[in-house]
């Protein structure tokens, strides 16, 4: 009896974080241009003109290139900063790894203006390059979280041995320490890429005026009302999320991923 | 040996230094130079943009921020922690799949949200026609903006996060104390309230304090769900960077509102760790 409850509980509150997203994709299949739920005259012409609408298809194409390259950065940043702090507990370390977990926690307004400051001195305002640059250095937490969860499930007697049968650093970083870490680069990679296609507030404020990104025409596009299209992208969006983290959880330990110990097995 | 040489550090402390922490030195430097209604700002040293803390605007200001955070971190962490508790208990497939969930809606843009939640509180397609519908209102009416609606965001943003942020010392906890518990004859709530939230004391003030710093990042759902009356200090700050021309001035938020964000995630880990200690 108790166990039921407990499960409704939970079921409960996942549909309710479901709702506003269940009404959007009502909201995206009205087929005249009304907000209506359930929709009027059901159809997926908006699905259609999303794709048609240059107005559209250009912040999503920077939105995607910021997105990845972004990530990558980021992984670039976070890979080597991980290594470093995982054998080392001195000032240094301890330093970079506050440095790399700060962005992500504080309030993202902080970065944005301190970005937009800082390439308002150095020039660069209003570019693409310095959008995935703030991007890289604000999501940077991410990757480096999860690679240092993989590094810190690595077994050293594994690099001992490694090391016993003759290989040198590199070899075991190219066939030790690399496959065993590799899921979590990928994991990290994509948290940050979903991450980036959906922030608003640092791209706003370093180039949004010249380099509009999907949430920041879905803002402008909320001005002028609101369309079925909206809901379109919205759901895109949500799709994307979904399927990036249901890939992760079905190919990696979300569960471990996110903190719990005890593992798959048990 | 280690498995890797020392300059593998330096690469990640270049990057960082030069675009975290010397935005910083410069946001500090433009905090207290002189505004220029043109643009920018003029080099100098004034503490005028300090000294409007002081003022009415910026109490009021604070009040509003610090109000609706604390409402919506409160709601989210007493939502959030038995469904953490609960779930935690169940198959890795279901914590799986309900962290997919979790995780989608963390990630998703405050835009796509703000968005969402305006349409499911509004007149035409919202959840007041399900009330019209059942016979419990006279008519459909909207709930937006106002400041039920951007408590109602600010708790949809801030539940995900307060589950993953309880997460980890809530699956960690062992299963075998509350076990023990039932044996000894507890009823199934005496063993919630007595063993695992006292166990867990610590993480959940822990999970306040970090909800309460991030839903006071908000930016976006205080002018999508709210009147201009409930706009935060995350607001004010882009309003004063970008449309006042007030850059000094933003920035002087910016550094404060750092400040009280470093102060409460540092006594928030503090407050993670004494869980630890005991």
């Amino acid at each position: 009896m108790t166990q039921l409850l407990k499960r409704a509980y939970v079921v409960v509150i996942l549909l309710l974080l479901l709702a506003p997203l269940v009404v959007v994709t009502g909201v995206s299949l009205n087929g005249p241009q009304t907000l209506r739920f359930p929709p009027v005259e059901p159809s997926l012409r908006w699905y259609g003109s999303l794709f048609q609408d240059s107005a559209w298809l250009v912040p999503l194409g920077h939105s995607l290139l910021i997105a990845a390259c972004a990530s990558a950065l980021s992984v670039s940043i976070a890979l080597p900063l991980a290594l470093f702090a995982w054998e080392r507990n001195g000032v240094a370390a301890r330093v970079l790894t506050g440095l790399g977990l700060a962005p992500f926690t504080l309030p993202p307004v902080i970065t944005a203006l301190g970005f937009m400051v800082f390439w308002m001195t150095v020039g660069g305002y209003g570019q693409i390059w310095a959008t995935i640059i703030a991007h890289a250095v604000f999501l940077v937490t991410l990757p480096l979280v999860t690679i240092s969860l993989g590094l810190k499930g690595i077994d050293r007697s594994l690099l001992e041995a490694a090391r016993v049968m003759g290989a040198g650093r590199w070899t075991v970083m190219r066939t030790v320490i690399g496959p065993l870490v590799l899921p979590f680069i990928v994991s990290g990679y994509a948290f940050a890429f979903v991450l980036s296609l959906n922030e608003y507030i640092i791209a706003y404020m370093v180039a949004g005026f010249t380099v509009e990104t999907i949430p920041i025409k879905i803002f402008n596009a909320l001005r002028y009302g609101y369309t079925p299209i909206l809901g379109v992208v919205s759901v895109l969006f949500v799709l994307l999320a979904a399927l990036v983290f249901g890939l992760i959880g079905r190919f990696g330990d979300l569960p471990r991923l996110m903190g719990s110990e005890r593992g798959r097995s048990e | 040996m280690r498995a890797t040489p020392g300059w593998v550090g330096l690469w990640p402390a270049l990057m960082l230094a030069i675009f975290f922490l010397v935005p910083f030195g410069i946001m500090l430097a433009v905090s207290v130079s002189h505004r220029d209604p043109a643009g920018a700002f003029i080099p100098g040293f004034e503490l005028t943009h300090y000294a409007r803390f002081l003022s009415a605007f910026f109490a009021k200001v604070m009040a509003v921020s610090v109000g609706v955070s604390v409402a919506a971190a409160a709601i989210c962490v007493v939502l959030a922690f038995p469904f953490t508790v609960f779930l935690a208990s169940m198959s890795h497939r279901t914590q799986t799949v309900a962290l997919v969930v979790l995780l989608s809606v963390l990630s998703l843009s405050e835009v796509i949200i703000g968005f969402s939640l305006s349409t499911l509180l509004s007149k035409t397609a919202g959840i007041s026609n399900l009330f019209y519908w059942l016979g419990l209102i006279a008519e459909p009416r909207a709930y937006t903006p106002s400041l039920f609606a951007l408590v109602t965001g600010l708790c949809y943003i801030g539940f995900p996060f307060a589950v993953l942020v309880l997460y980890p010392p809530v699956s960690r906890l062992d299963p075998e104390i509350v076990e023990a518990a039932r044996v000894m004859g507890a009823s199934a709530s005496r063993a919630f309230f007595g063993v695992v939230v006292p166990n867990l004391r610590g993480a959940i003030v822990g999970a306040f304090i970090l909800v309460f710093v991030f839903t006071l990042g908000s930016y976006l759902l205080p002018q999508l769900l709210g009147r201009s009356e409930d706009w935060t200090l995350s607001v004010h700050i882009t309003d004063q960077a970008i449309y006042q021309t007030n850059l000094p001035f933003a920035a002087a938020m910016s550094i404060f509102l750092m400040l009280v964000a470093l102060a409460l995630v540092g006594l928030a880990s503090l407050a993670g760790r004494q869980r630890r200690a005991a």
